[in-house]
């Protein structure tokens, strides 16, 4: 039983450092000479390194607001997590933890979808790792969230 | 002690009158404005002198990516002279006040090529050094949405929700316990150490008469947490069951 807290607390700390990542970092599209979005573009032109801001389209700002929620709700269920595991009735479910972990892989999910869909097409930009981080977040979190639903509380 | 005083005084007097006869010109450092729309551009300055009556304003303008400027602006002796050859011509109005020290000018039915650095001079006699100081203007279709807003607005109504529905919840449990609510209803399964119990409270409120109202139905989160263990449950379906079969 321990074993399997210790192992659902560990996937939720990898999930919430997954989740950090992807938004801070601003590689969710590679260019040729450069790298952007969520926050910044970065341009490496001749002489050096040059960032300014990202452009402020609707859909990059709803992006930027669902991977910020994701990573709040996914902070808020940790903490619900811990607070829950002192606070349960015996044989209780941890259902505010598996709640705030399910909204947060849908907002993941959400965010992956709306910049997949309306990333401008250009031959030469690939995605970028924090685009990848934010794919492989969703279903981990998703899984994440099932198995505190199934979890109870024994002891 | 007194004599590093006295140079400092010294040093003081020295400085601050030289930096007296300088004027300070401000104007805005970016305006947008929407096509075809007027835009004011407003200049004023500061001077340690009073405004005197000879006080002169001009405006140039430098477009974007080039590097002349001409001059679209003057005011002199108390008269005003606007652009009538240039880019500007009969577009420009001034709506300033050099009393005041204000010399403000109105641009009329904007265009994408007024994109540039407008410069304003002030000059204040015998106030005359000073540095002009540039404002510069983008014309925009439609005004774009500031970065940010969205993003904050969708995580603010977001997080509203949250705090509303966790405000709603600790509302109703609080009711609850005050038996404002009145509580029968349960739809987890139990354990079977609790059957027994539970038939004897079946029994028990099959006995009475049904109430006409039914228990107004409560989503299971409630009920978890109004049972503060799990021998003190009551059971609707086994009373509506053991009434049924009545």
């Amino acid at each position: 039983m321990l074993l399997i807290l210790l192992g659902v607390l560990v996937m939720h700390l990898i999930i919430l450092i997954l989740l950090i990542v992807s938004t801070a970092a601003s590689t969710w599209s590679v260019g040729g000479d450069g790298t952007t979005d969520l926050w910044y573009t970065c341009r490496n032109s001749n002489g050096g390194y040059h960032c300014k801001p990202a452009i402020s389209e609707d859909w990059l700002q709803a992006v930027q607001a669902l991977m910020i929620l994701s990573l709040l709700f996914c902070f808020f269920s940790l903490i619900a997590f811990l607070f829950q595991l002192f606070k349960l009735v015996k044989g209780g479910r941890f259902f505010f933890t598996a709640i705030f972990q399910i909204l947060a892989s849908v907002f993941v999910m959400c965010a992956a979808i709306i910049y997949t869909v309306m990333s401008p097409d250009d031959g030469s930009v690939k995605f970028g790792y924090a685009y990848v981080l934010a794919w492989v977040s969703f279903p981990l979190t998703l899984i994440s969230g099932l198995i505190y639903i199934v979890l109870r509380k024994k002891e | 002690m007194l004599t590093f005083v006295a140079l400092a005084s010294l040093l003081l007097l020295g400085i601050v009158p030289e930096q007296t006869e300088a004027i300070s010109i401000y104007t805005g450092w970016e305006r947008h404005a929407l096509l075809g729309s007027d835009v004011r551009l407003s200049c004023s300055f500061f001077s340690w002198r009073g405004t005197s009556d000879d006080v002169t304003f001009s405006w140039t303008y430098r477009p974007d990516g080039s590097r002349d400027s001409i001059s679209i602006f003057h005011y002199t002796s108390g008269q005003a002279y606007v652009d009538n050859k240039g880019p500007f011509r009969d577009r420009v109005e001034f709506v300033g006040n050099p009393g005041k020290r204000d010399g403000s000018i109105l641009i009329k039915n904007l265009d994408y090529n007024d994109n540039g650095t407008f410069t304003c001079d002030a000059k204040n006699p015998p106030d005359i050094v000073g540095r002009p100081s540039s404002v510069r203007l983008l014309v925009f279709e439609t005004v774009p949405i500031q970065a940010g807003v969205i993003t904050g607005a969708i995580i603010g109504v977001v997080l509203g929700l949250l705090v509303l529905i966790v405000v709603i919840y600790y509302l109703m449990r609080f009711l609850v316990a005050r038996r404002v609510f009145s509580l029968s209803v349960s739809k987890h399964g139990k354990k079977k150490r609790e059957g027994t119990q539970a038939r004897q409270a079946s029994s028990l409120l099959s006995s009475r008469k049904p109430s006409p109202l039914p228990p107004p139905p409560l989503p299971p989160l409630l009920i978890r947490s109004i049972t503060p263990s799990q021998t003190t449950t009551h059971a609707t379906a086994r009373v509506l069951s053991h009434a049924g079969a009545k």
